[in-house]
């Protein structure tokens, strides 16, 4: 099904984004209220959202172009020497701009 | 930290006011972020209010980008659906790893709490519990802080993106990968981490190589649970 991008279209489209993403943030809890949390639920849910972030960033790592890359190498080195994000995250955004310049 | 198990899911205002000021300095990120988000919608042929509506009703930055992507003046609603939901599909494990600590919540603060979850306030609660020290301010207020400057930045970035012509250039595409890989680096690091990791990411690129788009995160997070229960069960055993 197709909307049009015009007037009501477009609230229809948002709101729908809107709801489909409140499931999201909802249907998690909601879902735990009715599944006891055993030691390895709880473990699989500590290893998956984890995982999350690295399956997510993986292919950006991989397919992205060299700014990407040395941008995330910069914020995993800083991160690594400084433990503090917002120097990681903010070095990293520089070393993809520099490396872009070129 | 004489601090009970039940304690740590307590919430009140003074606590809600340290999460959004504990995010705050992120936020600056997260209105570069925002202003990097109504640009590009201005340029997907978005209107002004269509943008700055859709950042405060949905408050999902990759998915919201994704969104642009599939805008035209015919936009499929079930792949744009599906796309949200898959990227979205966290939220679902943020709200599962949250639960021990929101259940002690009545229902409407619970799901109250919920409406602003997102990567990193979600990242910082869940820190501060490891931690033992209560999180769900961080959580709220925190939320509330990055769901602001969300907004902010995206007005920003229509009102006044004219300024910033090419932002990848700048880097700022990549905001979000930085703030994520600061947050997989600031977690617990070790060996069973690390396969968990590994596993993960061979996972998902192979999905992101052979499955339909953006199944990768789902597909690479499954994996790498499976792998942490493989692993710690075995752990147990010894």
């Amino acid at each position: 099904m197709n909307i049009e991008a015009a007037g009501t279209g477009i609230f229809a489209i948002v709101l729908t984004m809107a709801i489909v993403t409140l499931a999201t943030r909802w249907g998690g809890v909601y879902v735990m209220s009715f599944v006891p949390i055993s030691y390895r639920v709880k473990q699989f849910i500590q290893a998956m959202s984890g995982s999350v972030l690295v399956a997510l960033l993986a292919p950006i790592a991989v397919t992205g172009d060299s700014g990407a890359r040395i941008a995330l190498l910069t914020t995993a080195v800083t991160m690594l020497v400084l433990k503090k994000p917002l120097p990681a995250i903010a070095l990293g955004i520089v070393a993809a701009a520099i490396t872009r310049q070129f | 930290m004489a601090c009970a198990d039940t304690e740590l899911h307590h919430l009140d205002k003074p606590l809600i006011w340290s999460g959004f000021k504990q995010l705050a300095p992120i936020s600056i990120f997260v209105i570069v972020f925002g202003a990097a988000f109504g640009l590009a919608a201005t340029q997907a042929g978005l209107s002004s209010s269509t943008t700055v509506v859709m950042s405060t009703l949905v408050f999902a930055g990759a998915a919201q980008f994704a969104a642009l992507d599939l805008w035209g003046t015919h936009i499929p609603l079930f792949t744009m659906m599906m796309t949200v939901f898959a990227i979205n599909a966290r939220h679902l494990l943020m709200g599962a790893t949250l639960y021990p600590w929101l259940r002690h919540l009545s229902p409407a603060k619970r799901y109250g709490v919920m409406l602003v979850a997102s990567d990193a306030n979600w990242a910082m609660s869940m820190q501060a519990f490891s931690r033992g020290k209560p999180g769900l301010g961080l959580l709220f207020g925190g939320g509330l802080a990055l769901w602001f400057f969300w907004v902010v930045g995206t007005w920003l970035g229509v009102y006044f993106g004219s300024a910033v012509s090419n932002p990848e250039s700048l880097g700022l595409d990549m905001v979000m990968g930085c703030f994520l890989l600061s947050m997989v680096i600031g977690g617990e690091k070790n060996l069973r981490m690390l396969i968990i990791w590994t596993v993960a990411a061979t996972a998902s690129l192979l999905a992101f190589r052979y499955l339909p788009a953006n199944s990768h995160i789902m597909v690479g997070a499954v994996a790498g649970g499976v792998a942490g229960t493989v692993w710690g069960a075995q752990n147990d055993e010894h």
